[in-house]
C-alpha cells in the first residue's frame, strides 16, 4: 500500500512517528473511558442519589462597603442592615397562590412581583431574586411568623448604604446606583454582576474599587423545606476599605448653611497643603435616595431641574471671576513693569478705546490711585490701562502661572478646566483676531475668562503660601492605620515664577480690601485676626445687553451678576483659604464677604 | 483535475462517521435546551441542523481541489486571518465578558475558530518545506513557527479566550513534537517558557490572574467553576450504565449545568445515555481520529501527512480535554467538544477541515 515519493526516507520517519502516535492516541483514550466508568460505575450510584437529591444552593453573603470620615475621624458614611425579601423560583411551586399571600400580607403588588420572576431564566431558577429591599419592621415581623407558609420565600440580612447627614456634601461623596449593561461588560467591574449597585459618581465612584469590598459565598445542600443541612463550601467577604476624607464636618455644615436657598459653591482649602476642607456646592441632593435604586420620578425630577443638583458647581461650575482676576492683572503688570506701584492713575470713572467707552464700576471715577488704591478699591480703569499694556496673551501667561485655564487634577471626576484666552486660541476657535477691546474686557475678567471656584482656592493659596500650587485633594487616608494604610501627601504642581516683593505688594493690598477704608471687602473684616481677600462682582450677560436692562432695578434673577470673594486667613500665617460664589448673588463684596467671615469664625475662631 | 479515480477514492467511511455524530449533537442539544423556552434558545438545535448542513456543503467543496493549491495561498491566508483577530479585539461582539465575535451582517464569526485550521496548515507548509535538509529541528530553525504560533495564540487569549489558547498552542506544539525537535532545543524552549512566565504573569489583569490562578486551582473559586465541576461529576455519574433515557436527564433539565449546550454538552449525554452511551460517543471519535491518522499515513506526501495529523490533532485534543473537564479530570476551561457542542463558527471550519482530511485521502494514490 505504502507509496515512495520523491523523498522517501523522511516519509518512512514519519511512518514510525505515526505508530507511536496512535499508541499515545490509545492510552489517553482508555484514561477518559477508566474516568467515565469510575464515575457512572464504580460511584455511580452515590452521584444518581446526590442528583435525585440535588439542592445545592449558592447564597451570597455581601461584603460590608467601606465607611467614610471626615479629617478628625467623625463617620459620614456608614453602612445599616436592610432585611431583604427574596423569592427562589424553583422553589416557589404555586406561584399564583404565592403572589396572592404576600399581597395580602404586606401589600406587596402581585404584577410587580410576578414580572420580577418571570424575567428569570430556568438556568437561574435556583437563585434567590430580590423582590423588596429594606422592609419595615412590622413587615418582617408578619414575614418572619409567615414564613412556613411562603415556600420560596426567604429574608436575608443586607448592608445598606447610609448617609448619616443626609444631604451634607453630597456632591463630593456622590452616591451609588445599580450596574448597568455597559459595566458589566466592559471588564471594569470583574467582581460584580447584576443587580449590584456601585459608586456612580464622587467618592463612592472615584474610589469604588477600594470602597466596595469582595463578595463572598457559600454553597450549602439544602432539604426540601429549604433549611440548611451542610455548609459544602465557603468564601467569606472582604470589607471594602474605609475612605478618610481631609473635610472638616463642622465646617462644611457652616459652607452649606450658608447656601442655602442659593446657588453657587464654596471651597475650603488649607494653603500649605491643598486639602480641602469643604467643598459645598448648592442646590443638593440626598444620596439616600439612591441607595435602594432611585426610583423613576426621583431622578427625573434630579435631572430636569434647571438648577442641576447634582452638579458639582465648585468643581465643573465655570464663571467669570470678574474682579478677582485683577489679582492674576496685577501679578502680570508688576512682574512686566508695567504697573509703578508709586505712581498715581487717575480714573475718571471711563476709558474711551476706539468709538467705545469703558466704564468704571463707580460712575464718577475714583480719582487719582497706586496700584494699592486701585485694588482696594478694585478700580477698573486703573486695570484697563494695565491690561492694554500687557496685552491679552502676557495677562493669560500669568493665569496659567496660577493655574487657571487648566485642571488641577484633583481626586473626583467631572472636573471642568474654565478658559484663559489667548490671541491664537481666539483665531482657531473663532477665526477673527483679538481685538483691543477684548483685551480690556479681560483685565477686568470678563470677555471669554471662566474659571472654577476650586482655581479660585488655588490661586489665592498660591499668592499667600509663598508661591506654592499644591494639587487640591479630598482623600487624606484610604484604609486603617494599622495595616497598609495609604496617605496622601502634598503634591506641589508648580511655583510661581515671580519676585517676592511683588508677591508682598499684592498681599498687602488683599489686606487692605478687607481692613481699609473703602475696602470692597470689608464685610469679611474682623477683630483678632487679619483676614485678606478679593471681592468679584461677575457678569451674566454682556455689557451691551446689560445697557437694555435697569440695573438697580427688576433684573431677572437669572441675568443677576454673580457675588465672588476669595479670602485667606490669617494673612501672617495662612491656614484657610476660602474660595465663594454665589449665582446671581448681586455683589461680592455684600453677598459673598460675610460668608467668609463666618467661615473663618468657624475655622479658626475669633469674631 | 477532478477524474474519475477521485470519486472512486471517495471517503465514505469518514463522511459517515461525521453524519452519526452530527446525528448524536443535534439530537443531544434538543435535549439540553428543551427546558428553556425562550425564542432563541428552542431554536438551538434546529440552527446546528443547519449548520452541519451547510458544513456537508463546505466539505465537499474543500475536495474539489487538489490540497498543493493551500500551499500557495496559506501565508496570506494566515495573514488575513491574523488581522481578524486583531480586529475582534477593537470592534467585537461583547458577550459574557469576552471579546470573540465579528458580526457580520447579522451573523457572528468568530476568527479564532479559523486560526485553529489556518495554523495548522501554515505549518504543515513551513515543515513540509523544510524537512528536505533536516530531519531533526534545533532552534535556529524553529524561530519562525515560534512567530507563527506565538501571534495568533497572545490575541486570542487577549479576547479573552483561555481555551482556545490553549488548543492552539497544544495543536502547534503536538506538530512541532510530531516534526521531531532536537532534545536540547526541547529542553531550553522548556526552560525559556518557564523562566517567561513570571514575566507574562505580570502583565495580566488582575481579573485574568485570578482566572489562571482558578484554572489551576478550582478551590480558589467554590461558587463558580467549583460548583460547577461538582454538578457536571453528578449529572455524568448519575447516568450510571444505562443512562437515566433521552430528555430524562434531572441535571439537564433543572440546569444544574452551566454552558449545557456548549462547554457541558457531553455531560448532558452522560447523564442521559449513561456509560454505554459514552463509551459509544468516545469511540466514534476515536474512529475519527485512527481513521484521520491512517489518512496521515498513506498521504503522497509530507504537507499532506502534516495537514492530516493537524487536523486530527484538533478534534482529538478538543475531545480529550473536553471530556476530562467536564469529568473532573481537568479544571474547567472552555473547551467544547467539537461537533458535538454548539457552535456555528466551530461547525463551519470544522467540516472545512474534515473536507481537507477527505481531499488529502481522495488523493493518496495520485502523482502529479
Amino acid at each position: 500500500m505504502r507509496v515512495s515519493g520523491f523523498d522517501p526516507i523522511p516519509m518512512e520517519i514519519f511512518h514510525r512517528r505515526l505508530k507511536v502516535i496512535t499508541l499515545l492516541v490509545g492510552i489517553l483514550f482508555f484514561t477518559l473511558v477508566f474516568r467515565l466508568w469510575y464515575l457512572q460505575i464504580v460511584h455511580g450510584p452515590g452521584y444518581r442519589i446526590k442528583s435525585e437529591n440535588n439542592r445545592i444552593h449558592l447564597n451570597d453573603i455581601p461584603p460590608f462597603r467601606g465607611r467614610i470620615f471626615d479629617r478628625d475621624g467623625a463617620l459620614l458614611v456608614d453602612n445599616r442592615p436592610s432585611y431583604d425579601l427574596y423569592i427562589i423560583p424553583e422553589e416557589s411551586r404555586n406561584r399564583a397562590e404565592l403572589l396572592q399571600s404576600l399581597n395580602a400580607l404586606i401589600g406587596l403588588s402581585q404584577e410587580v412581583v410576578g414580572s420580577k420572576l418571570t424575567g428569570v431564566s430556568l438556568r437561574h431558577s435556583f437563585r434567590p431574586v430580590l423582590i423588596k429591599k429594606d422592609m419595615s419592621r412590622e413587615e418582617l415581623a408578619i414575614i418572619e411568623s409567615n414564613l412556613y407558609n411562603l415556600p420560596g420565600v426567604m429574608v436575608q440580612v443586607n448592608p445598606q448604604r447610609h448617609y448619616i447627614h443626609g444631604t451634607l456634601a453630597s456632591h463630593l461623596i456622590g452616591y451609588l446606583g445599580e450596574i448597568n449593561e455597559k459595566e458589566l461588560n466592559n471588564g471594569q467591574f470583574p467582581n460584580h454582576r447584576q443587580g449590584d449597585m456601585i459608586g456612580k459618581y464622587g467618592v463612592e465612584g472615584r474610589w469604588q474599587k477600594y470602597l466596595s469590598g469582595l463578595r463572598g459565598g457559600e454553597q450549602v445542600e439544602v432539604d426540601a423545606t429549604g433549611r440548611t443541612l451542610q455548609m459544602i463550601s465557603r468564601r467569606p467577604p472582604v470589607s471594602g476599605a474605609n475612605v478618610t476624607l481631609t473635610i472638616d464636618k463642622n465646617l462644611q455644615m457652616v459652607a452649606e448653611k450658608a447656601l442655602r436657598d442659593k446657588k453657587g459653591a464654596i471651597v475650603a482649602m488649607d494653603p500649605r497643603s491643598g486639602e480641602i476642607l469643604a467643598l459645598a456646592s448648592s442646590p443638593v441632593f440626598d444620596p439616600n435616595e439612591f441607595v435602594g435604586g432611585i426610583e423613576r420620578g426621583t431622578w427625573r425630577r434630579l435631572m430636569t431641574n434647571k438648577d442641576s443638583p447634582l452638579q458639582n458647581r465648585a468643581i465643573s461650575g465655570q464663571y467669570p471671576p470678574g474682579s478677582l482676576f485683577k489679582i492674576v492683572v496685577s501679578l502680570a503688570g508688576l512682574e512686566e513693569g508695567i504697573i509703578n506701584p508709586e505712581e498715581g492713575v487717575l480714573c475718571t470713572g471711563s476709558y474711551p478705546l476706539g468709538n467705545h467707552i469703558f466704564r468704571c464700576w463707580k460712575k464718577h471715577g475714583h480719582g487719582s490711585v497706586t496700584f494699592q488704591r486701585a485694588l482696594v478699591e478694585s478700580c477698573d480703569v486703573f486695570f484697563y490701562k494695565t491690561g492694554k499694556q500687557l496685552g491679552v496673551d502676557r495677562i493669560a501667561k500669568y493665569a496659567q502661572m496660577v493655574g487657571l485655564g487648566s485642571k488641577t487634577g484633583f481626586n473626583l471626576d467631572f472636573e471642568k478646566e474654565g478658559l484663559i484666552p489667548t490671541s491664537a486660541w481666539k483665531l482657531k476657535r473663532w477665526g477673527v483676531p483679538w481685538q483691543a477691546g477684548e483685551t480690556l474686557s479681560t483685565s477686568i475678567g470678563q470677555s471669554y475668562v471662566l474659571v472654577t471656584p476650586l482655581q479660585m482656592a488655588g490661586v489665592i493659596s498660591s499668592v499667600f503660601n509663598g508661591g506654592y500650587l499644591y494639587q487640591p485633594t479630598i482623600i487624606r487616608q484610604l484604609g486603617e492605620n494599622d495595616h497598609g494604610a495609604h496617605l496622601f501627601k502634598p503634591t506641589v504642581m508648580g511655583k510661581l515664577k515671580v519676585k517676592e516683593e511683588n508677591l508682598n505688594r499684592i498681599k498687602r493690598a488683599l489686606e487692605g480690601v478687607v481692613n481699609e477704608s473703602r475696602g470692597t471687602g470689608g464685610k469679611a473684616r474682623m477683630k483678632e485676626i487679619i483676614v485678606a481677600g478679593k471681592t468679584g462682582t461677575a457678569q451674566v450677560i454682556g455689557l451691551e445687553a446689560e445697557k437694555g436692562l435697569d440695573r438697580a432695578g427688576d433684573v431677572p434673577d437669572e441675568y443677576k451678576d454673580h457675588a465672588w470673594f476669595v479670602a485667606i486667613a490669617p494673612t501672617d500665617n495662612p491656614r484657610l483659604s476660602l474660595s465663594i460664589l454665589v449665582e446671581n448673588g448681586g455683589h461680592g463684596g455684600s453677598e459673598a464677604a460675610p460668608i467668609a467671615k463666618e467661615m473663618i469664625k468657624a475655622y479658626l475662631g475669633g469674631g | 483535475m477532478l477524474d474519475r479515480r477521485l470519486i472512486q477514492h471517495f471517503d465514505w467511511v469518514l463522511l459517515f462517521l461525521i453524519a452519526v455524530i452530527g446525528a448524536i449533537s443535534v439530537l443531544n442539544l434538543y435535549s439540553a435546551t428543551y427546558a428553556i423556552r425562550t425564542a432563541s434558545g428552542s431554536q438551538i438545535f434546529m440552527k446546528q441542523a443547519y449548520w452541519f448542513l451547510m458544513g456537508f456543503a463546505v466539505l465537499l467543496m474543500m475536495t474539489f481541489f487538489d490540497y498543493h493549491f493551500l500551499e500557495r495561498l496559506i501565508y496570506p491566508v494566515y495573514v488575513l486571518c491574523l488581522s481578524l483577530l486583531g480586529l475582534v479585539l477593537v470592534v467585537g461582539k461583547v458577550y459574557s465578558g469576552s471579546q470573540r465575535w465579528l458580526s457580520l451582517g447579522g451573523l457572528s464569526f468568530q476568527p479564532s475558530e479559523l486560526m485553529k485550521f489556518v495554523m495548522v496548515i501554515a505549518l504543515a507548509k513551513y515543515f513540509s518545506r523544510h524537512e528536505e535538509e533536516k530531519q531533526v529541528y534545533g532552534l535556529r530553525e524553529l524561530w519562525r513557527p515560534f512567530v507563527l504560533i506565538v501571534l495568533p495564540t497572545i490575541l486570542i487569549i487577549k479576547q479573552p479566550d483561555l481555551g482556545t489558547g490553549l488548543i492552539v498552542f497544544i495543536v502547534s506544539f503536538s506538530m512541532i513534537l510530531f516534526a521531531r525537535i532536537r532534545w536540547k532545543s526541547l529542553m531550553i524552549l522548556t526552560a525559556v517558557f518557564f523562566l517567561a512566565v513570571p514575566f507574562m504573569w505580570s502583565t495580566l489583569k488582575e481579573y485574568q490572574q485570578k482566572r489562571i490562578l482558578t484554572f489551576i486551582e478550582p478551590g480558589l473559586d467554590p461558587l463558580g467553576a467549583g460548583y460547577h465541576i461538582n454538578q457536571s461529576k453528578i449529572a455524568i455519574g448519575s447516568g450510571l450504565f444505562w443512562g437515566k433515557g433521552y430528555l430524562k436527564g434531572t441535571q439537564t433539565r433543572l440546569h444544574f449545568l452551566p454552558e449545557q449546550h456548549t462547554d457541558f454538552a457531553f455531560s448532558v449525554l452522560a447523564e442521559e445515555w449513561g456509560f454505554i452511551g459514552s463509551l459509544l460517543v468516545l469511540l466514534l471519535y476515536l474512529f475519527l481520529v485512527l481513521w484521520g491518522i491512517n489518512i496521515a499515513n498513506n498521504s503522497r506526501d509530507k504537507f499532506g501527512t502534516l495537514i492530516a495529523l493537524g487536523i486530527v490533532a484538533i478534534i482529538f485534543w478538543h475531545m480529550v480535554i473536553n471530556v476530562s473537564m467536564t469529568s473532573g479530570l481537568l479544571p474547567v476551561v472552555g473547551i467544547p467538544l467539537i461537533l458535538l457542542s454548539y457552535g456555528g463558527t466551530s461547525i463551519m471550519t470544522t467540516m472545512a477541515g474534515l473536507g481537507l482530511l477527505m481531499n488529502i485521502s481522495m488523493r493518496r494514490f495520485m502523482f502529479q
